[in-house]
Order: structure tokens, then sequence, then C-alpha cells
């Protein structure tokens, strides 16, 4: 009686050890492409030339590792570069951040007239593709330019201007995202703090901001990420290298009449994509973190 | 404080929520609203408490208008049914967040955050955020956020709903008990008759957003003004039965199929001649006795220390308490004797008691 237990024991934990070297197999072959990609990425920095994965030297053969093609880290430009595409992402992050969460509480919350018109339009602008709003931007840009005073900062060709344009074109998106998170907020911890002795704003600030911090938190990421990376919008509204951003240095890199060195690109992506990890490794904790318990039931 | 609302009404658009609302709340009482769900009961409190703004109608507080004065300027402690604390404080700062909106200094905040969570019984749980607690260690907090900052008026919106029974009871008479001692002004809001009877001081059954009676729970209970107020207070609820009323050699005979019961002339002369009423007898005002009237059990549900049974006499149902060793069956015919001393007669079109309008 006792050994049937144990054999059936054993063969029980075997079946569950080949279950669950199938299910690892089976994720191990789906990322697989990607980590190559990315395995080839990291190879192809260090190396002058690459054949597959393999790193190879002038004459063809394999070795031939190299830092020639981080030698970008020296050129000044680089950095003003970065710190362009920093303030572009930043400029997102605070900007749609702010504006959305207060947006989306007002949406949520307040009953005014054409609330719901209002909604329906964010949602439609949303559904239109920046490119065909190009050429409608930059008249609004150099309009903004003739402004004294705020031509410098937000007008043609500043980073303001790109920062601006790139915000208001996530807001809609922010706005009803932010009321999305709102919405799950019950009325009875914003009713208690009001009969507590706060102040509408202070609710939203002490209470309710808080509460939705997972969602803050996701938006701020959303808008770092496409900030960081933001292509279109910088290349077309700024000329130079004054303002433009890590993307945009990457297209200059590629030139029309020399041959490109695209083991230089490689390093340089590799370079654009250590900020993205860093920045997900201090917010991931936020997004993780729900908040629950303490409302019951009610509306 | 002194509470009173003038013809207070909330209207959205077609639907009404409190409909021309008067009452008075004196100094210390503590009243109950009572009513279905949808009633109009909660919506009044949030008038009450400045959170939705009067259609029509005054809040006076001591006498002074208060229509349009801040939620926060009103000096009121609020308890919900979802207990609505701040998640992401712990208990201290849930309880002490309207002594900091204050600006009171955080040594002294402290100081009376402690206070207020001893006397609740939850002052070993200052540093847990809400979600490590219980329901009901949840509702203490509620209780204490509301009562710390020494409000001129508490209102309850159903605050014992979500705990379980057992609980519910002795929250109930620790809220009593505690708005004793205070002697703060309080209204609670509840859809539980039982709770509305043993708490307050007087009570106002609402429906369909109109008021419906205000007066002392034992007024509500032996004198229901309407149908509705009969049947929604006491439990089990009263029975009815369509009967008319006759005079006949100096007796008034409450008659319908199968039954014939002689009521006292103080209640039958204002229930006779009006051709079909509807008299309403609660059902331990009904006993089983061997001259009773006759009828046939339909259901027995057990209570334990009572046996609930629901007797059909031609086309009535009437509910009645037994004792359960009598082993009663379903089938069986017993016979009923009514206390016609406590027998109620409404008007069958307008609902209202035939005794006790004015």
């Amino acid at each position: 009686m006792e050994t049937t237990t144990i054999e059936t024991g054993r063969l029980y934990g075997l079946k569950r050890i080949l279950g669950s070297a199938t299910a690892y197999f089976l994720l191990i072959l789906s990322i697989l492409p990607i980590l190559v990609g990315y395995a080839w990425l990291l190879i192809a920095t260090f190396s002058y030339r690459t054949e597959g994965l393999f790193p190879i030297d002038a004459q063809g053969n394999i070795g031939g590792w190299t830092l020639r093609n981080w030698s970008f880290l020296t050129d000044p430009q680089i950095w003003r570069v970065t710190l362009n595409s920093l303030g572009i992402a930043l400029g997102m992050v605070v900007g749609v951040g702010f504006v959305s969460s207060l947006a989306g509480y007002g949406l949520s919350r307040m009953n005014f007239p054409g609330r719901k018109a209002f909604l329906s339009l964010t949602l439609l602008l949303h559904a239109f593709p920046s490119v065909t709003l190009l050429i409608a931007i930059f008249f609004v840009l150099k309009f903004i330019s003739k402004i004294p005073g705020l031509g410098p900062l937000f007008g043609y060709n500043t980073l303001g201007g790109v920062a601006l344009v790139m915000v208001s074109l996530e807001l809609p998106l922010g706005v009803w995202l932010m009321k999305g998170f709102f919405d799950n907020i019950s009325w009875d911890v914003e009713r208690a703090a009001l009969i507590d002795g706060a102040s509408r704003f202070r609710v939203w600030w002490e209470i309710i901001l808080p509460q939705i911090k997972p969602g803050l938190a996701a938006l701020a990421i959303f808008n770092f990420l496409s900030g960081w990376s933001a292509f279109l919008i910088p290349f077309t509204f700024t000329v130079g290298s004054k303002v433009a951003n890590l993307p945009v240095y990457l297209r200059q890199l590629m030139s029309e009449t020399a041959p490109t060195n695209w083991n230089q690109i490689a390093a340089v992506g590799l370079f654009q994509l250590i900020p993205v990890l860093i920045f997900f490794l201090f917010t991931q904790e936020l997004l993780l973190n729900i908040y629950t318990g303490g409302a019951k039931g009610g509306v | 404080m002194k509470v009173e609302l003038v013809n207070l009404t909330k209207r959205w658009g077609n639907v009404v929520g409190a409909d021309h609302i008067t009452l008075e709340i004196e100094h210390g009482e503590f009243v109950a609203f009572l009513g279905p769900s949808g009633c109009g009961k909660t919506t009044t409190l949030l008038m009450i408490a400045g959170i939705y703004k009067p259609t029509e109608g005054l809040i006076k507080f001591d006498g002074k208008v208060v229509n349009h004065l801040a939620p926060k300027d009103r000096n009121i402690g609020m308890v919900f049914q979802s207990y609505a604390l701040y998640p992401h404080m712990n208990v201290l700062q849930n309880i002490g967040y309207p002594l900091k909106l204050k600006g009171v200094p955080k040594q002294e905040i402290r100081k009376r955050v402690q206070q207020v969570a001893n006397m609740m019984g939850i002052g070993h749980l200052l540093d847990r955020k809400p979600a490590q607690l219980s329901g009901g260690q949840q509702q203490r907090v509620a209780l204490g956020r509301a009562l710390v900052k020494q409000p001129d008026l508490l209102l309850f919106d159903e605050p014992l709903s979500n705990l379980d029974a057992r609980l519910r009871l002795s929250m109930r008479s620790e809220i009593k008990r505690l708005q004793l001692e205070l002697g703060i002004t309080s209204i609670y809001v509840t859809h539980d008759q039982v709770e509305a009877m043993t708490m307050a001081d007087r009570i106002a059954v609402m429906k369909d957003g109109k008021l419906q009676a205000y007066c002392p729970p034992d007024e509500l209970y032996d004198r229901p003004r309407t149908l509705f107020i009969a049947g929604f207070v006491g439990n089990p609820p009263m029975n009815f039965i369509n009967v008319e009323v006759v005079q006949e050699d100096g007796e008034y005979h409450a008659r319908a199929e199968g039954f014939d019961l002689v009521v006292p002339s103080e209640r039958g002369e204002k229930a006779a001649g009006r051709g079909r009423v509807i008299m309403g007898v609660r059902p331990e005002d009904v006993c089983l006795a061997d001259d009773g009237i006759p009828g046939e059990i339909y259901v027995v549900e057990p209570l334990g220390r009572d046996d609930l049974l629901n007797v059909r006499i031609g086309e009535a149902s009437i509910h009645v308490l037994a004792d359960p060793t009598l082993n009663l069956r379903i089938g069986d015919t017993v016979r009923l004797r009514f206390n016609t001393h406590k027998v109620q007669f409404f008007d069958p079109q307008t609902e209202n008691s035939l005794l006790w309008t004015d």
C-alpha cells in the first residue's frame, strides 16, 4: 500500500518536471529571436564587422575586437544630443502627466456642459496619425516663433517647441487613461475627504493621486519611452545639430555619400537603450504596486 | 447642534431624490432615516453634509441657513458604509487627517488620535494600513476619524451594512453608547428597521423621496400612519387582511370570507361604512386558541424559539408565531385568536391609516 503511494508520488513528480520543462522550452524558444538580436547588437558594437554573430577583422578571420565604435562618446556633440533627448522625454513625462491627471480628474468627477462631446472628440483626435498634421503644426510653430518671449522657448527649431508638439499629440490618450483610473476611485473616499475639511484641490493631490500612482507610473513610462525615442517630430521641426535628439543624431550618421558605419550605429543604438533600462528599473515597482482595501461596496 | 430641514428637495432632471422633506432635529438627538434602498435617505444625508446642493428648500444649523456652505465649513463627521478610509495612509494618518487639515500641530494630532483610538479600542493599530485591518476595525477607524475633530453633527450612512451579523450587534450598541456619552447630534441612515428602532430617539421613515412619518420608535410601531410604515416596521411583518367593517347590535364586526371578528368600537367605528378596508394585525397579536377562527397551515418556518406559521383563512394569509413543541405540520387546521385591541385599519386607496390620520 505504502509503496504504491511512493511510486505514484515519484511518477507525479516526474510528470510535473516534464510539464514545466516543456513550458520553459516553449518560452525560451519564443524569446530566442529577441535574445539573439540583442546579442548581435552587443557583439557588433565591439567589432569591425560581423558575419552572423561572429566578429570578423579586416582579413575575414574571426576576431577583431575593437572599441573604435564607442569613440563617439568622446565627442561633445553626443552629450548635447543625449541631453536634448532627456529634455524631450522628461518634458513629456511632466507635461502629459500634469495636464492629463488634472483633466482626467475633471472629466471623471465634475459635470459640465460639453463633457460628453469633449470626451468623444478627444478620442477622435487620438485617431489622427501625427504625420497628417505635420504641415499644420509647422505653421503653428512658425506662428509661435513670432510671439516675443514665447518664440525662443516654444517656437520652430527649439527643444520646447518639439516637446510642446509631442505633449499635445500624446494628451488625448493620456487624458482618457487618467480618466479611467479616476473612475475607479470610490466617491465615498472623496466625499469623506471633503467632509474632513479638504479643498477640492487637496483632495486631488493628497487623496486621489496617491491612489492612482500605478496609473501615473504607467503613463510616465509610456511618455518617457515615446519622448526618448521620438524621431518624426524632432526630425521635422529641427534643423542642424543644435536641437537634434538621439534618434535624429543616429539618422545623421547615415550619410548619403560615404559608406555607413553600421557598427557605430549599433553602438549609438545600444547607448540609447541604457537609460530606458535604468528608468524601467526605478518605475517597475510602482507599476506593480497597487493599493487595495480600505473601501468596500458603495459607489 | 439643532438641525432643521425645510422643504428640502433634490432633483436630477425628472428624477426626484428627495421631495420636500421638512423636519427638525433637536440638539443631542439621535435620528434615524429609515426606508428601502432608493428612497432618498442617503440623498438627504449628502445634502446635509454639503456634498449635494439642494434643488430647493433650506438646511439650517442652529437657525442659520447653511445651504451654500462648503462641506469643510460645516464641522460634520461622517461614517460611510464603505468605510471610505484613505488606503495609502495608516490608521494614525487616517484619523489625524481632519486635524492635519485644520492645521493642528503634529504632537497634538498624535495625542488626540491616540485618545480617540483608545476609546475605539484600536489604539494598538495606529501604524497599520487599512488593508491590514478587519472590517470591524476599519469601521472603528472610520468612526474615530469622524469623532476626532469633535463635530457638531455626526452622519452615519448605513455604517454597519458591511459587517457580519454578530459584529453588527456589538457595534450597534457601541455607537449608541458613544452617542449618548458625547451628546453629539446624530443622523443615522439605514434600511434595517431593527437598527432604527433600537438606536434612534426619533425615526424619519422615507419612501420615494417623501417623508412618511417622523416620530419616536414606539409610536411608529403602535400607531403606523400609513400602510407602508405598518408593513416596513416590525419583524415578522404585519399581516394584512381585506375586510369590511359593519355595525351590528352595537358591535363592530370585521368580516371577510371565513372570517368574522368583533373589534373594539373606538377602532371599529373609524373603519365602518367604508366598504373594503385593509385590516392590519401583527403576528405577535395573534395566537393559537381553541375558540378562535379556523384556518389551514400553509407553510411552517422554524425560527428556533418559535415556529412562524403561515395560516390561510379564506383568501387571507396570516403569519402567526407558535410554540415549536406543538409539532404543527402543513395542512393541519388551527384556530386563531386575534388581539383586537391592537388591530389597525387602512384605506386601500390612499393607504393612509384610518385610525391615526388627523
